[in-house]
């Protein structure tokens, strides 16, 4: 019965895959992609890796989806593109099946049993305090990787808000938002936040211990802000204020600090001291959460576009 | 790299190096307006001395920091050896270089708080600085894959300051191809760490065997390393995106940005996986530079715009850059070698950092003083504007490896390890590719010594300072070759004698008669030659077009990805 879900849900994953590269349609490849993105969640926890479902569903299919969607958007006047030769066809499919087949050869001449640092992590998961190993290796052992991915998502605004209009500078990003006061827009986005916001910090605090984490809290708070935004409840922040930008860098400098402290205290930078691992590791995952959920929201927007509300 | 698996005691230094610049770029986001290059300033001061004191540690022992006190596999290591150390100097050097440039270009206006392009500007300039270093020393092929992105986001949007559409697209096709590039290199690392359970490159180095997996990782990782670098024929983004940005911001992604996949491309070859390459892969690289040396000279002879001309140059610069490889292959150890091929190409690399940044900075000038920037229009300006057209001619030297330069040290070193090595065909490479650079040279500064038809009127007056950078940038590059104090006796002799002074005329008179034939419009004479000449100039050009559309450049990639598996495969002795 297993086996049988599996294989339809392959199936099914390799023919929205080949939706979303041969539809002659935008909207539709993004559509698929999105669907793809949810299939893709449910391969993952069948494969039993649990935080990377969550992941995919929040910033893979949703988040990206997200983006997509905006992007289609704005790209409905843009002219159609010229349609590809049947020889350039014929030679991509070419390139495609080579490429397939020799990854194909590749992941067959995989050693088995893939040779891992799974035992590594459980030998020295005691000393980071936390249970999820995906936490311990993301915060202790690997901390570095995510400290620079929190500065990657700050370059990206940065870069997205570079696009903006000389004369919008420093003004709110997006067009404004309204909604009837009274549609269903606007009810969803007063009704779902509180328990949006519930679920998000839920998925962050249980991370330290279970699959979840601060990337997937913070996509789904980001997620109810926008809702508010929408429905032209809440204005997306002036680029120009202080408190925005200040809360922007407060994550990824407050890990340094944090990694400061453990080269004083612990030996290392980005040490942990012994017995203080996992308070120090909760408190670099609040000081980014919402650095996070703020960045995650506001790539949707994009550039400043207005000086005023 | 050797496996050292203890922090150094300067290795905190690295930490630093990466930390201080995003730092910066922080802290200049809050403080916004003017603050945000005052911020820069600071931080500029303080990374030189951290380069300074880096390369201070190195010279003693090569610099380790385990970070968080992990060990590699289970943490990540920052590593510093000599080829690190010298890349972060040469870098912190371009930037300050760079930095007193832009002062004036991007100075908030005096009527704002705070304007767009400036602020991005100052933040980006320091954000790439911390990617760069990063990429130097980072000893695990998943942080690498994050530095390469790091760099990626700072880039693109620096081809773009200035909002125009056709810029836009510029950074749309970078960013697009580049990812790519990254894709490519991420699958490389994912399968790296399914055979091996580590992606410490040091001890990748110790674990790697040849096979289906590490020929494919190989394969794949420099294939997309070289579409990030823009080595012909994978060069589709780098025309549009280095000629449209502003002066500064091309300096900084011509002499800069292109570097830190090239230094990946060397991190893979000789550290990670020296015993996988073989000859005939090596070989392969090396041919791909050599065929972009010529063709991107070709088309620089073929523009009409400065910027574009200095663009396309630069595809042939980063040609030389992968002419070590072959060299410094050795076949009977069936390795890769760290020898004077290694320092020969670094030296180029950073001659080339140099000399590119002046090179663009001059381009820029001109342009600002002048409003516009066709070849053909350029009478006059040699007059109104000695210095920088001074920078631009010295820039021009260096490139073309006249002595003192870094690059006439680094061809030395080059012919040394072809003629210690038997590859004497790569002499004639490293002697005629200095003529196509001397092609272009010649052809901007005869322009720009002529007499103009009517006075010359400025658009602006430019910026003194900006022109003593650029000037400044390019004497580096020119005095580079004093660096040779530290190497064997014998390798630079008297400039002036018969053995020196031909070859260098030679080279010369080479960049004139190529001058002569390729150029848009006819330097000296014109005559039936000419037309000869100019059609093969045209069909250099649509090659350019063809290889720059997506579907060619797209099935470029794949092809050298699988010609890069077959040559490692089938050289590798049974």
């Amino acid at each position: 019965m297993m086996m049988l879900f599996d294989v339809g849900l392959v199936v099914v994953l390799l023919g929205l895959a080949a939706w979303v590269v041969l539809a002659r349609n935008a909207f539709a490849a993004v559509a698929a992609f999105i669907a793809y993105g949810l299939l893709l969640t449910l391969a993952w926890l069948q494969l039993h890796g649990i935080d990377i479902a969550l992941t995919e569903a929040a910033i893979g299919g949703g988040l990206t989806g997200a983006l997509l969607i905006g992007a289609v958007t704005r790209l409905g006047s843009a002219p159609p593109i010229a349609p590809a030769t049947s020889m350039t066809l014929a030679l991509a499919a070419v390139a495609a099946a080579a490429t397939t087949a020799i990854l194909a050869a590749c992941v067959l001449a995989l050693p088995d049993p893939a040779p891992t640092l799974a035992p590594l992590v459980a030998d020295n998961i005691a000393a980071t305090g936390v249970g999820n190993a995906i936490t311990a290796v993301l915060l202790s052992f690997r901390s570095m990787d995510t400290l620079l991915e929190a500065i990657v998502l700050l370059f990206a605004l940065a870069g997205a808000w570079s696009l903006g209009a000389d004369s919008a500078w420093p003004g709110r990003p997006g067009f404004a938002q309204s909604a009837p006061p009274n549609g269903i827009l606007a009810y969803l986005a007063r009704i779902l936040p509180p328990i949006g916001l519930v679920i998000g910090i839920y998925i962050f605090w249980t991370g330290a211990d279970n699959p979840g984490g601060k990337f997937q809290g913070a996509t789904i708070l980001a997620a109810m802000w926008l809702l508010t935004m929408a429905a032209g409840l809440t204005d997306a922040p002036r680029v120009g204020s202080r408190w925005l930008r200040a809360a922007l860098v407060a994550g990824p400098l407050g890990f340094i600090a944090a990694g400061v402290l453990g080269s004083v205290s612990a030996g290392a930078f980005l040490a942990l001291p012994a017995g203080h691992a996992k308070p120090m590791i909760l408190a670099i995952e609040i000081a980014l959460m919402p650095t996070l959920t703020l960045i995650l929201a506001l790539l949707i927007p994009g550039p400043p576009q207005r000086v005023t509300s | 790299m050797t496996a050292v698996a203890m922090t150094t005691p300067q290795g905190w230094l690295l930490v630093a190096a990466v930390l201080l610049p995003f730092i910066g770029m922080m802290v200049g986001l809050v403080a916004g307006g003017r603050h945000a290059a005052r911020v820069a300033a600071v931080v500029i001061i303080a990374g030189l001395a951290i380069a300074a004191v880096t390369v201070r540690a190195v010279l003693d022992a090569p610099q380790v920091y385990l970070l968080g006190g992990w060990a590699p596999p289970l943490g990540v290591a920052l590593r510093a050896d000599g080829l690190a150390a010298a890349m972060m100097a040469v870098v912190a050097v371009v930037i300050a270089g760079i930095a007193l440039y832009a002062r004036r270009d991007f100075a908030t206006p005096p009527c704002s708080a705070e304007a767009r392009a400036p602020l991005a500007f100052w933040l980006l300039l320091l954000a790439v600085w911390g990617s760069l270093n990063l990429v130097f020393v980072s000893g695990d092929l998943f942080t690498l894959y994050v530095g390469l992105e790091l760099l990626t986001f700072a880039g693109v949007p620096l081809v773009c300051l200035d909002g125009r559409g056709e810029t836009l697209r510029a950074a749309l096709r970078y960013l697009l191809f580049a990812l790519l590039g990254s894709l490519l290199y991420l699958l490389g690392a994912v399968l790296v760490y399914g055979a091996y359970a580590t992606l410490d490159i040091a001890m990748l180095a110790q674990l790697v065997q040849p096979g289906v997996l590490s020929w494919t990782v190989l394969a794949l990782m420099t294939v997309g390393l070289l579409a990030k670098t823009a080595l012909f024929p994978l060069h589709i983004w780098l025309p549009p995106a280095h000629a449209g940005a502003p002066a500064a911001a091309s300096a900084v992604l011509s002499a800069l940005v292109v570097k830190g996949s090239w230094f990946l491309v060397v991190r893979l070859w000789f550290d990670a996986m020296p015993a996988v390459v073989t000859f005939s892969a090596a070989q392969l690289l090396g041919g791909l530079g050599a065929a972009a040396i010529v063709f991107g000279s070709i088309v620089a002879l073929r523009q009409k715009r400065l910027k574009l001309l200095v663009a396309y140059s630069t595809i042939a610069q980063i040609g030389y850059l992968f002419l070590m490889f072959p060299l410094a292959f050795d076949v009977a150890a069936g390795t890769m070698l760290h020898g004077g091929a290694l320092t020969g190409g670094l030296l180029q690399a950073a001659s080339h950092a140099t000399a590119k940044a002046g090179m663009f900075m001059a381009a820029g000038l001109i342009y600002a003083a002048l409003g516009h920037d066709r070849i053909a229009d350029l009478g006059g300006v040699a007059r109104a504007l000695p210095v920088t057209v001074l920078a631009f001619a010295v820039a021009g030297l260096a490139l073309m490896g006249v002595l003192p330069s870094g690059a006439y040290l680094a061809k030395k070193l080059l012919l040394d390890a072809a003629a210690s090595g038997g590859q004497w065909w790569w002499t004639a490479v490293l002697q005629g590719g200095a003529a196509f650079t001397a092609g272009y040279v010649v052809l901007v500064l005869t322009r720009a010594l002529r007499a103009p038809p009517v006075p010359l009127q400025l658009a602006t007056k430019v910026s003194r300072l900006s022109e003593f950078a650029a000037l400044g940038l390019a004497l580096l590059s020119m005095l580079l070759g004093f660096a040779a104090a530290g190497l064997p006796a014998g390798l630079i002799s008297n400039p002036l004698a018969p053995k020196e002074l031909l070859p260098t005329l030679l080279v010369v008179a080479g960049g004139f008669a190529l001058a002569a034939a390729l150029a848009r419009r006819p330097l000296f004479g014109d005559g039936p030659w000419r037309r000869l000449t100019a059609a093969a100039g045209t069909g250099f050009e649509n090659a350019d077009a063809l290889l720059r559309r997506w579907p060619t450049a797209s099935l470029a990639l794949i092809i050298f990805a699988a010609a890069f598996g077959w040559l490692l495969h089938t050289g590798t002795p049974a």
